[in-house]
């Protein structure tokens, strides 16, 4: 069996395999599936300073090989989520967790930062300044560099664990994104969030989901997710954790080969709940029938070319 | 087999109403159904379009094998009619809080179009403990009507239409209203307009199942979160399909 092992700012991870933020809740609910512990680590549902309800329904829809979601930052505040759900999560995981902190303004992003990443579970923070289903903040900070960087800095300076900042596909240039947060002292990337869509009730003409609009994600997005992964990972030298339509063994390992240091599985936990455990088993079934020993000596193989 | 989940096979495939489908599933995995009322997430084949799961309600069970009964409404139920006896289909099974059975001496089962099924299992059950059962059902037209006679084994069945081609013409809140009949307790699934009347009308005691448009099915994604009085949401598909009639927000 290869050597799954990876290392990233505040984690070390028995394998790349991270459950990504938003489809797999607080983690627990998994756990009557399966044991989590197999996973590399796992991002929280995305998490406020105020408890929030999120949009009204319906807030999914489907499309070619993907769906869309408006679920709009349903949580119940950082408080709640460090009394309750992290004790939940507790009893059956050991290991540290990835907290993702979203904001309706800049103040409420540093204030929920600061209170979580001192919780002893969080090994590092994922900033969602990308998420396209809430009106106030998020996005912005997502498409404006200066923004970005600025808010970068704000909660690195407040952060007790390393800050990772997790980039929006739906902007001109990625790539510009992407410098102007590493120089402002991020420690790791994580992309892609969703895909701005829609769809319409044929019947009646009007858009299926409430907020008209949602995220489109799952393997519909693969190539795009692919292409943005290969080109920031070129651009900065922080590692980039990749996600975007992973839904095989093999999605994960062309993502590392695109330049992802690990991997994040989102929808297909929500079409499959044994997704991630499966992806690791066909991971080291890929790496092996390759002759790879470890799993390191393919991250960035694409940059040769 | 995992946890929850199993490759059911499809022992039956039976038309029994335009466009409605009973489906027999057997396999282990069915022991998982712990409460009438609960529901399966079905994938409905191996390619990723139709990509999200199907929920469906459960109408009767027992050790080995489920029944569920579904409309045919668009791709994914359009593929689900023409499996072929004998195939697989990976489902997540015993999804759901169910219905609650408790000794009563007289409920009313409203059932509306395709929130018929989940109240047969539920029904049997509550007769076999000496519960006298009444049966509400109401349908558009009389060719979308089935199951009366699934009914009547343990109840009295009343039957409303909106065209009134069979049973009463109008819905189940007229049936009631119109033939008096009164019960201590009542369960109802079915569209949404019709269980908001019912808390409308009775919102004290029952307990309604509710739909919503599913990413997981079982608590991850938040996607089918609804208000309601008694905490500041709760997910269709964990802590319901089955909600309190007393803690319904009417239009929430
Ligand atoms: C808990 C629960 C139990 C259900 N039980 C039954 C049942 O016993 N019999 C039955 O016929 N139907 C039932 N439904 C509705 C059934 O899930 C949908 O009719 C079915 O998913 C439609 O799929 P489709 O691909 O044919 O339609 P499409 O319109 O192609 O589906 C597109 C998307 O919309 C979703 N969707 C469409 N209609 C509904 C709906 N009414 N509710 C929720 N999601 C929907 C689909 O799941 C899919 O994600 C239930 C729904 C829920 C939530
Ligand atoms: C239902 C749902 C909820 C999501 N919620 C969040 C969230 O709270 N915070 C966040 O940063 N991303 C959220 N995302 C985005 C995912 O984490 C991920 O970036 C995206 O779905 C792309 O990966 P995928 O194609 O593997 O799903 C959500 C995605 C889905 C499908
Ligand atoms: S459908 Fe995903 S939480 Fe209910």
């Amino acid at each position: 069996m290869a050597n799954l092992q990876v290392n990233l700012p505040g984690l070390n991870m028995k394998n790349p395999v991270i459950p990504a933020s938003g489809t797999f809740g607080f983690g627990y609910e998994f756990s009557k599936f399966y044991d989590i512990n197999v996973l590399g680590s796992m991002m929280l549902k995305g998490t406020t300073l105020e408890a929030r309800f999120g949009n009204p329904l319906p807030r999914i829809a489907e499309g070619p090989s993907g769906m869309l979601n408006a679920i709009g930052l349903q949580n119940p505040g950082v408080y709640a989520v460090m009394e309750k759900e992290l004790v939940q999560l507790s009893k059956v995981y050991d290991d540290k967790v990835i907290a993702n902190v979203a904001g309706s303004c800049f103040e409420d992003y540093v204030e929920c930062a600061k209170i979580i990443s001192r919780h002893p579970m969080i090994g590092a923070l994922e900033i969602n300044i990308s998420c396209p289903n809430v009106k106030a903040g998020g996005i912005q900070f997502g498409t404006d560099p200066q923004m970005a960087a600025t808010l970068t800095k704000a909660i690195k300076e407040v952060s007790q664990v390393p800050v990772y900042i997790k980039l929006s596909p739906n902007v001109t240039d990625i790539v510009a994104m992407a410098k102007a947060i590493e120089e402002a002292g991020a420690d790791g990337i994580t992309m892609i969030n969703t895909l701005i869509g829609m769809r319409f009730d044929l019947k009646t003409g009007k858009p299926i989901i409430a907020n008209k609009t949602g995220g489109y994600s799952g393997p519909a997005i693969f190539p795009v997710a692919l292409r943005m992964v290969y080109q920031v990972s070129q651009a900065v030298s922080i590692p980039v954790i990749g996600m975007g339509g992973i839904s095989s063994g093999a999605d994960a390992i062309e993502m590392m080969m695109a330049g992802a240091s690990a991997v994040a599985v989102g929808c297909q936990n929500l079409v499959d709940p044994y997704a991630c455990p499966t992806i690791i088993e066909e991971m080291n079934q890929i790496l092996d029938d390759m002759g790879i020993e470890n799993i390191q000596d393919i991250v960035k193989k694409s940059h040769q070319y | 087999m995992k946890n929850y989940q199993d490759e059911l096979v499809i022992k039956s495939i039976t038309n029994i109403a335009k466009d409605v489908y009973e489906m027999v599933l057997v396999g282990p995995g069915v022991k998982y159904i712990s409460a009438p009322g609960q529901f399966i997430n079905m994938k409905i084949n191996n390619s990723l379009q139709p990509y999200l799961r199907r929920p469906m309600s459960i109408s009767d069970y027992d050790d080995n094998s489920l029944t569920t009964v579904f409309k045919v409404v668009g791709q994914g139920t359009e593929i689900l009619k023409n499996k072929e006896i004998g195939s697989t289909i990976d489902c997540l099974i015993g999804l759901g809080n169910g219905f609650s059975i408790q000794d009563l001496a007289s409920v009313v089962l409203i059932g509306g179009g395709l929130g018929t099924p989940p109240l047969y299992k539920l029904g049997k059950e509550l007769a076999s403990m000496g519960v006298k059962v009444t049966t509400v059902l109401g349908f558009a037209s009389k060719e979308d009507v089935f199951y009366v006679d699934k009914f009547k084994e343990f109840s009295k069945v009343y039957i409303a239409t909106n065209d009134g081609t069979m049973g009463q013409k109008g819905n189940v809140l007229d049936v009631i209203k119109h033939e008096n009949i009164t019960f201590d307790y009542y369960y109802t699934c079915g569209p949404e307009r019709m269980l908001d009347a019912l808390v409308e009308a009775y919102p004290d005691f029952g307990e309604l199942s509710f739909e919503a448009r599913m990413g997981c099915g079982f608590g991850a994604c938040m996607g089918c979160s609804c208000k309601t009085k008694t905490s500041p949401y709760k997910r269709i598909c964990v802590e319901g399909p089955v909600l309190l009639a007393k803690e319904v927000i009417v239009n929430g």
